[in-house]
Parts: C-alpha cells; structure tokens; sequence
C-alpha cells in the first residue's frame, strides 16, 4: 500500500491531513518534526511526504535537504504544506526539490489536486 | 415557493439560459435565490417573482439566470484534456496551420476564466514553437459577471490551488497580498464577450479548437443536438472540439464523432467530413508515416 508520511508539529493538521488522505487510499506515518521524520524515512521510505515548513528541532526545509541525499530519498512525492506563502518561500522549496507547495488553509479539493499533479492519484 | 412560482422559474430559465431543471430541484432554487432575493431587498422567493412578472425588472432577472447558472470552474480541470491539447492537438496544429501561422481557441463556457487561461499557459509553455504565430483565445459566458471577474485575472489563493501546477503559478502569476493576479502578457491573450449559447454565435467565425465543457450537460436533449450542429459549423474542418468528462455526442448527434484514442476530444463526424480532412492527429499521423 502507498504510504504518505505528514510531517506537521500541529497534532490537529496532522489530523485533518490523515483523514483526507486516508479516503485517498494512503497509509499514514507521522512525525512532529523534521529529526522524527527522517528516523522515519530511515526504517521505510514513503511515497509521498506532506510536509510543514515551521516546525522545532529540525524545520521542513531543512528535513527536504536531508532527504534528497539519503539513498532512495529522490523517491518521494514531496508537497510542502504551510502557511509560508510568498513566491520566495516557493522557490526555495522548488530549488530544493519539493515536488508541489500547498499553501494553508487548505481542504480535500486542494490536497487530491496537488497529489494528482504529482501523479500520485 | 409554490410550485407556480417553481414553474415560472423553470421557465424563465430555460428560456433565458437552456438550464433544464426536473421538477425535484426546489433546494437548489432556494439556495440559490434567497440570498439573492433578500439582497435585494425582498422577503423571498415569492416576492422575487413577482417583482419579475410586474415587468421593469431586468436587471434583477438577469441576476436570478446569473445566479442559478452553475459557475464552478477550476485550472486544467480533469487535467486529461488539456495532456491531449499539449501532446497531441497543438502540435498537430503547428504543423497543419505552419503556412498560415495562426491560431483560433474558443472557450464556450469560460466562466471566471480558469479554462481559457489554462490554455493560454499552455500555449505559452509552447515557447519558441509559436514565435510569430497569431494566437487568439475568445472566452465566452452568458453571465457579465464573471467575464468581468475573468478580465481581472485576480484569483484567490483557494482557486490558484486547484489544478494549476505551483511551477505555474509562480511563473505566470504575480502575488497582491492575499490574492495572485495573471501576469498582463497572459491576459492580454484572452478575449472576452458575453454570449448566449441558445442564440445565434455565428459571428466569432470558425476555430481550430473549441472548449465547450461542462455546459452542454444541463441543456435538454433537443437543445444540446441543436448546439452541436451550430458549433459543427464554427470548427475548422480538422478542428477538434473538447467536452466535459460526464458529456458526449453519443446518441444525441453524428456530426462529431471521438477524436481515436483521446477520451473527451471530438472531431467532425461523417456527416460534416464532406468539407473535412482527416482530424489534424490523424493527418500528421499519416504525413509522419509516409
């Protein structure tokens, strides 16, 4: 089964995303930064990773530089999701492979959208 | 609402509009035009009505077609169609259309505007393979309202979201605080005019591709049999026509047909083929072979 792997210290947004990408047919992981969630990768490397930008201990865009150079971390669908919505913010996470960028609020429509542009719906 | 009032809605909007609502769609009237009614000022439903039927109310009855005409429209909605404008329509035409170099798009139903400037993304996404090509995109509605939207180009950050790759976004839009506006050059490719598609549109010529989407589905029978043969004659003979995924010709017209192996798209069909070649596809297929 596919699984994707939300990244988000918001226990709620962690939530609301596993319930929608649960009717997406996802096996959810989760972790509350980016340290927890490359320990994550580490034991099994996901499908997809929706990921937070703001988060303590090791933030999103630092875990994205992580995991592009760990062996099989090219693999990943990765979407940022995150209330940082200005174009340079974007950039940089385009820059440092981020698949697609949702910015917050967001709802189903947006998140099947945004996975089905990355091909993984 | 009584059920005359329903009755004189349901005509009023089939007349005005082709929108054939069945009998069972009292809800979608009332979430729809109590707003609209107490907006203007009245008690409800009732009194709508017969400030319409008291005459010298046209503004007001153009509202109530606007307002029950559905709008919702986002950017490459059901993404396929526009794969096959890129992969197989527009390169095709570039070829066919490569001594006249000019190209015509009509979006039938472009309400605020997210189908026309899909296409316009696309074919700036063509770069250097349309350098001094002429390209026109006519983006038509039966509502005003949300032409002048589309003009605009502004779109929420909710509708930027939905469908419209963020490589695109970043590219072709520029941010105004809560909003994301089209860049002018992207605009400046749509033109825009108010249409209904119950009357006459002979006059916006012929096209190479025409959108006609998610419209069609809320005609009648008769109604979508009779559009299909005035927009037969609007499409170049190897042009292609785009319908809505729940929409087809099937059973209601032969003068298209599928466009082979590409789900949504139509060509003219055997009845029409007289003044046509074989579909730009098919007849680059062909060249390529030989």
């Amino acid at each position: 089964m596919r699984t994707c792997l939300v990244v988000d210290d918001s226990s709620v947004i962690r939530k609301v995303a596993r319930r929608i990408l649960e009717g997406l047919d996802f096996q959810i992981v989760e972790a509350e930064d980016g340290e927890k969630a490359l320990e994550a990768c580490k034991r099994a490397m996901p499908t997809a990773v929706l990921l937070d930008w703001n988060m303590p201990v090791m933030d999103g865009y630092e875990f994205l530089g992580n995991l592009r150079r760990m062996p099989g971390g090219d693999q990943p669908k990765v979407v940022f999701c995150t209330t940082e919505n200005d174009v340079a913010h974007i950039a940089r996470a385009l820059h440092a492979g981020a698949n697609e960028y949702i910015m917050k609020p967001f709802d189903k429509d947006i998140v099947t959208a945004k996975f089905q542009e990355v091909g993984l719906i | 609402m009584t059920p005359l009032d329903y009755d004189y809605l349901r005509k009023l909007l089939k007349e005005r509009s082709g929108l054939d609502l069945s009998s069972d769609k009292q809800y979608l009237v009332e979430s729809r035009l109590v707003p609209l009614a107490r907006k203007s000022g009245l008690a409800g439903i009732p009194e709508l009505v017969q400030r319409m039927k008291g005459g010298g109310a046209e503004a007001l009855t153009s509202e109530v077609v606007e307002a029950m005409t559905t709008n919702e429209t986002f950017f490459f909605r059901d993404k396929i169609p526009f794969d096959h404008l890129r992969q197989t329509v527009l390169p095709a035409l570039l070829q066919a259309r490569a001594a006249r170099r000019s190209l015509r798009i009509w979006c039938a139903a472009s309400s605020t505007g997210q189908e026309p400037y899909s296409i316009a993304m696309c074919l700036k996404e063509m770069g250097a393979a349309l350098a001094g090509w002429r390209t026109e995109i006519v983006a038509t509605d039966l509502s005003q309202a949300v032409l002048e939207k589309s003009k605009t180009g502004i779109f929420s950050q909710f509708e930027v979201q939905r469908g419209l790759p963020i490589q695109l976004l970043v590219k072709y839009f520029t941010q105004i605080g809560e909003f994301w506006q089209l860049n002018a050059d992207v605009r400046a490719m749509v033109q825009h005019r108010q249409l209904n598609l119950l009357q006459d549109f002979s006059h916006l010529g012929t096209f190479d591709v025409i959108f006609c989407r998610n419209v069609l589905i809320y005609f009648d029978q008769e109604t979508k049999t009779d559009i299909f043969a005035r927009l037969a004659k609007m499409l170049e003979p190897d042009g292609v026509l785009a319908l809505g995924a729940a929409e087809s010709v099937v059973g209601i017209t032969s003068v298209f047909k599928p466009y082979p192996d590409r789900r949504g798209l139509y060509c003219l069909g055997t009845a029409s083929v007289a003044r046509a070649g074989a579909p730009i596809g098919l007849r680059a297929a062909a060249s390529a072979v030989r």
